[in-house]
C-alpha cells in the first residue's frame, strides 16, 4: 500500500476515533477537554506547516488565532454577520497578514525570523487593548443558535473542532505527499542546496506561511466559540496560546502529521486535569506542567514522541547489515569521443566579484560552449568557487555579465537559473540528511515535473543514470562518500539540466573512485548535457576536459586545449612558482 | 516649554534605557559567548527584583544596595542552570536545529519560573517604597526623578565594571576568544565550557541586578518577565547580536523610543513604538546598529 494511502486511512481511522469519544462522553467537562485537544492538535498542525516542515520557527502563530478569533467576532458584533462566514473572513485576513508579515521577514535567515515573529501578537495585542477590545462578549443569539455556532450541546463544538482538525489533518498530508512538502523539507535540511535545484526559497516559504495562518485562524474562530464566550487581547494573542502550541507539537514530534496529535492527546487532558483540580490554590500549575514538558522533551527526546517511538520500531525491523555492496559502477559501453564544441551556451563577460579586503575575481571571461567538457583549474584560493557562485546565483558580481542561452543572467537567485537549465554541485556535497536518497533526488526532480508520481519516476532514471538505484531507500548517512557524490550528480540531473557546473567531484575519492566519476562525467556530456567542472589538480582533468580555463588570483592566467595551458608559462608559475618557471624555459644544454 | 516638554521626555527616557542597557548587556554576553538567546532573561530578572524586594523588606537593606547583592548568588545559580539545562544544548550537531532547542529549552525554564513564583508567592503586585522614589531633583524646568536617577548611575557602573573586565582581566579576555573562536580558544587551553558556564552567569547576575535596580521604581510581579524581555531582544539586536557596546546602546535607545514615543501616541501604545524599531531594525539593519554583516553563504 502507498505511504499516501495508508495515509489517508490513518486519518479516516482519526476521525472515527474521534466521533466514538464524542457520543461516549457525558459529562460536560470531559467535551470540554475533548474540543481543546482536537483546537490545541489543530494549532499545533497549522504551526507545524511552516515550523515543522519548513523549519522556519514561529514564536508568534498567535497572531493568526487571534486575527481569526477577533475578526469574526467583530463580524458579528458590527455587521450581524454569521460567524461560519466571518470565520472565513478571519482566515482571508490571517492569509493577508502572513503575506505582510512574511515579505520583509523571510528575507532574514534563522534566528531573525523567529524573534521578528514574536513581535507581532505583542503588537496586536497592544493595538486590540489600545481600541477598546479588552473584552468582547460574544453576544447572545437564543434565535438563530446554530446559525450564530452557540450550541447548547457540547458534542457541537467536539464535533466542529474535529472538522477542523480532520481539514488541517489532510491538508498537512496533501503537503507531505507534495511537491511544496517536499520542498519545504529540502529548505529546512539546507537551504542553499534546495535554492541551486531550483527551490524558490521565498516563494515556498511564503506559500507554506500562507497555509499555515489560515486553519490557524479558523480554529482561533471556533475556540473563541466553544471555550472563551468572553474574548481578551490576553486570551488569543497571549503566551500562553504559542506555548501550548509549541508543546504539543514539539512534545508529539515536529514535522510529522502525528506529532501535534500526539502532543496534544496527551498534554491537554494533564495540564486541563490540573488545572481543575489545583489551579484554584496553585493559579500557575498549567504553565509549569508545561514548562516542564518543553525543558524535559528537550533533554530526553529533542525529536518528539512520534519520532522516537517511530525510529526505535523501525531499529528492531531493520536487517542485519549488509555485506560491504560493491562500488557502483558505470557501464563502459563504448563512450563517444569528444564532439566538435558547438555554440556558445554561457558566456561570461568582465566578472568581478569583491569581499571585505579581497578581490576574489578580477574581470574573469570565457564562454562555456554547448556539449563540451570545460575544466576550470587554479591552484588553491584563486576564485574557482565564487566563479561558480556567480555563474549560478549565489553570488551577484560587482560588474561584468554573464549570460546564459543568450539570456543575462546575472541577479536571477540560483532557482530561477536552475529552471533554465544550469545545474551545480557542491565541494563538499550538500545533502538533506533526513531525506533519503530517493527524496534527496526528487527535490530536484520537481522542478520539471509538478506532481509526484512522475517526480518520482524521474528521480529514480535519475538514481539508475549515477547506478544508485539499489540505494533509493537509504539515508545520506549511510553512503560512501563516492556515493554521496554520485547522489549529488543524480539529483542535479533529475533538475534536467543544459549545463552543470561540477565544484571539484573528484575531492576525497579514491583511484577506482575517480574512475567510476570521469566515466559518468563523459557519460553526461555523451547524453547532450555541456559540464564545467573546478579541480585544483591539473592531473585529473588533462585526460577528461576538451578545454581549461586557468584562474589565478582571480584572474584568468589561460584558456585552450590542455596540453597548450600544461605548457603556458604563466600556469606554471602559477602552480610552482618562478624558480619552476625558470627551470621549465631555460634553454636545454 | 516645548522645548522643556522634549527634554524631560529625554532625560526621562535616557534613565530609564540605562537600567535596560544593563539587562540588555547581560542578554547580549549570553548571546556573544554561547550563541544562545534566552528567553528566560526577563524571568531572572524578576526574580532579582524579589530578591531585592526581600532584602528591603525582611532586612531593611536599601533596594540601590540590595541590587549588587544580588550579583553572586545569581552568579551561582547561573553556573547551576548551565550545568543543568544548557550544557545540553550548546556545542554539538546542526547550529540552526540547536538554537531552536535553546530556544525551547529556555522557553520552557521562562514558564516554569514565571509560574512557579505565581503559585508560591501570589499574583499580586508589590513594591519597595523608598524614600526617593517620589522625590525629584528639579533641574531648571526639568523634573529628574531620583530613584531613576540613582537606578541610572548604578547601572552605568556596573556597565563599567563589565566593560573593564571583559577587556582587561586575563577571565574577560578568555571569554571573549572563546566567544569569537571556541575551537581556537579550545587549543589554548581555555575551557570553552566553563566560559560558558562564566558568561551565563554573568549574564544573569546583571539582569538580576538590573531588576533590584528596576524595583526602586517598578512594581514587583510575577508576569513582570514579558514585558522586559522583548525590550531586552529589542536592544540586543538593535546593538547588533552579541555585541556588549552595541546592546547598552541598543538600551538606551529603547528608553528613549519608549518615551518619545509618548509625544506621538498615547500612553497604552507606548510599546507599539519600540516594536515598531524593533521590526525596522530587523528588515534595514539585521545586523543591528553597529554589527557587521555576517555572510551566510
Amino acid at each position: 500500500m502507498s505511504s499516501r494511502r495508508r495515509g489517508w486511512i490513518a486519518i479516516a481511522i482519526v476521525v472515527a476515533v474521534g466521533l466514538g469519544l464524542s457520543f461516549a462522553l457525558q459529562e460536560r467537562y470531559h467535551h470540554r477537554i475533548l474540543t481543546l485537544v482536537f483546537v490545541w492538535a489543530t494549532m499545533g498542525l497549522a504551526w507545524n506547516i511552516i515550523s515543522g516542515y519548513g523549519g522556519q520557527t514561529s514564536f508568534g502563530h498567535q497572531a493568526f488565532f487571534g486575527i481569526g478569533a477577533y475578526t469574526t467576532l467583530l463580524l458579528i458584533i458590527k455587521a450581524g454577520l454569521t460567524p461560519w462566514i466571518g470565520m472565513l473572513a478571519g482566515a482571508a485576513a490571517a492569509v493577508g497578514a502572513a503575506v505582510l508579515i512574511g515579505f520583509p521577514t523571510f528575507r532574514l535567515g534563522g534566528i531573525y525570523f523567529a524573534l521578528a515573529t514574536l513581535a507581532y501578537p505583542l503588537i496586536f495585542r497592544i493595538v486590540m487593548e489600545f481600541l477598546g477590545y479588552q473584552e468582547v462578549a460574544i453576544p447572545m443569539e437564543r434565535e438563530r443558535a446554530a446559525l450564530f455556532m452557540q450550541f447548547t450541546d457540547p458534542r457541537a463544538y467536539d464535533l466542529l473542532a474535529l472538522a477542523l482538525l480532520a481539514a488541517t489533518l489532510a491538508l498537512s498530508h496533501a503537503i507531505e505527499t507534495s511537491r511544496l512538502g517536499y520542498w519545504l523539507r529540502a529548505l529546512k535540511e539546507n537551504e542553499a542546496a534546495a535554492e541551486a535545484m531550483g527551490v524558490d526559497s521565498f516563494r515556498v516559504k511564503m506559500i507554506g506561511y500562507m497555509l499555515s495562518a489560515a486553519p490557524a485562524a479558523l480554529v482561533g474562530a471556533v475556540y473563541a466559540h466553544a471555550i472563551l464566550f468572553v474574548v481578551t487581547p490576553d486570551g488569543v494573542f497571549g503566551v500562553l496560546v504559542t506555548v501550548q502550541t509549541l508543546t504539543v507539537s514539539l512534545v508529539g514530534g515536529i514535522g510529522s502529521l502525528w506529532g501535534p496529535l500526539i502532543g496534544a492527546a496527551l498534554m491537554i487532558p494533564i495540564s486541563e486535569t490540573l488545572d481543575a483540580t489545583l489551579g484554584d490554590r496553585l493559579p500557575g500549575i498549567q504553565g509549569v506542567v508545561y514548562g516542564l514538558a518543553l525543558v524535559a522533551i528537550i533533554l530526553f527526546a529533542p525529536e518528539g514522541l512520534y519520532w522516537r517511538v517511530r525510529n526505535a520500531i523501525l531499529a528492531r525491523r531493520a536487517p542485519a547489515p549488509r555485506a560491504a555492496r560493491p562500488m557502483p559502477s558505470v557501464p563502459v559501453e563504448a563512450i563517444p569521443a569528444a564532439r566538435p564544441a558547438g555554440a556558445v551556451l554561457m558566456e561570461v563577460r568582465d566578472v568581478s566579484k569583491a569581499f571585505i579586503g579581497l578581490q576574489a575575481l578580477f574581470d574573469v571571461s570565457f564562454d562555456v560552449r554547448d556539449g563540451e567538457i570545460l575544466g576550470i583549474i587554479g591552484p588553491n584560493g584563486a576564485g574557482k568557487t565564487t566563479l561558480f557562485n556567480v555563474l549560478n546565483g549565489f553570488l551577484v558580481p560587482e560588474r561584468g555579465q554573464v549570460r546564459f542561452r543568450g539570456e543575462a543572467t546575472t541577479g536571477l537567485r540560483p532557482s530561477a537559473l536552475c529552471r533554465r537549465g544550469v545545474g551545480r554541485t557542491f565541494q563538499v556535497v550538500r545533502t538533506f540528511p533526513h531525506m533519503t536518497v530517493l527524496d534527496n533526488v526528487m527535490v530536484g526532480a520537481f522542478v520539471r515535473d509538478r506532481a509526484e508520481a512522475p517526480a518520482r519516476a524521474r528521480a529514480l532514471a535519475a538514481l539508475a543514470l549515477v547506478g544508485l538505484a539499489d540505494r533509493a531507500d537509504a539515508v545520506p548517512a549511510g553512503l560512501t562518500t563516492l556515493e554521496l557524490r554520485l547522489m549529488e550528480l543524480a539529483r542535479c540531473m533529475a533538475t534536467a539540466p543544459r549545463l552543470v557546473l561540477l565544484d571539484e567531484p573528484l575531492a576525497g575519492l579514491s583511484g577506482d573512485g575517480i574512475d567510476v566519476m570521469t566515466s559518468m562525467i563523459r557519460r553526461l556530456r555523451a547524453g547532450g548535457t555541456t559540464v564545467a567542472i573546478i579541480e585544483h589538480t591539473m592531473q585529473a582533468l588533462l585526460r577528461l576536459a576538451d578545454r581549461l580555463v586557468v584562474l589565478d588570483q582571480g584572474r584568468r592566467i589561460a584558456e585552450g586545449a590542455p596540453v597548450d595551458v600544461t605548457r603556458d608559462p604563466a600556469v606554471i608559475e602559477a602552480y610552482l612558482g618562478k624558480k619552476w618557471l625558470r627551470a621549465a624555459t631555460a634553454p636545454q644544454t | 516649554m516645548i522645548v522643556a516638554d522634549l527634554v524631560q521626555y529625554v532625560v526621562t527616557g535616557l534613565l530609564v534605557g540605562g537600567v535596560y542597557a544593563l539587562m540588555s548587556i547581560g542578554l547580549a554576553l549570553i548571546f556573544g559567548v554561547m550563541r544562545v538567546v534566552n528567553f528566560a532573561q526577563g524571568d531572572f530578572m524578576m526574580l532579582g527584583m524579589y530578591l531585592t524586594y526581600w532584602l528591603a523588606i525582611g532586612y531593611g537593606v536599601d533596594p540601590l544596595l540590595g541590587a549588587l547583592l544580588t550579583i553572586p548568588p545569581f552568579f551561582v545559580l547561573g553556573l547551576v542552570v548551565h550545568r543543568l539545562l544548557l550544557v545540553h544544548v550548546t556545542g554539538r550537531g546542526d547550529p540552526q536545529r540547536e538554537m531552536d532547542a535553546q530556544l525551547i529549552l529556555t522557553l520552557g525554564l521562562s514558564l516554569i519560573i514565571t509560574n512557579a513564583v505565581t503559585m508560591l508567592l501570589s499574583p499580586e503586585p508589590r513594591g519597595i517604597k523608598t524614600a526617593y522614589a517620589t522625590q525629584a531633583f528639579v533641574v531648571g524646568p526639568i523634573l529628574v526623578n531620583q530613584a531613576r536617577s540613582y537606578a541610572f548611575a548604578m547601572a552605568l557602573l556596573l556597565a563599567v565594571v563589565v566593560y573593564v573586565f571583559l577587556t582587561r582581566t586575563d577571565l574577560g579576555k578568555a571569554l571573549r576568544a572563546a566567544a569569537d573562536d571556541p575551537e581556537a580558544a579550545g587549543y589554548q587551553a581555555i575551557d570553552v565550557r566553563t566560559m560558558h558556564g562564566v558568561a551565563f552567569g554573568i549574564g544573569i547576575a546583571l539582569v538580576a541586578a538590573a531588576g533590584g535596580l528596576l524595583a526602586t521604581y517598578y512594581p514587583i510581579e510575577p508576569t513582570v518577565a514579558v514585558n522586559f524581555i522583548v525590550l531586552m531582544f529589542v536592544a540586543v539586536v538593535l546593538g547588533g547580536l552579541g555585541s556588549i557596546p552595541g546592546a547598552f546602546i541598543g538600551g538606551i535607545v529603547i528608553g528613549l523610543v519608549q518615551s518619545l514615543t509618548l509625544l506621538v501616541l498615547p500612553f497604552q501604545l507606548q510599546n507599539v513604538g519600540v516594536f515598531v524599531a524593533f521590526l525596522l531594525v530587523l528588515y534595514l539593519r539585521p545586523q543591528g546598529l553597529f554589527g557587521q554583516r555576517v555572510r551566510t553563504v
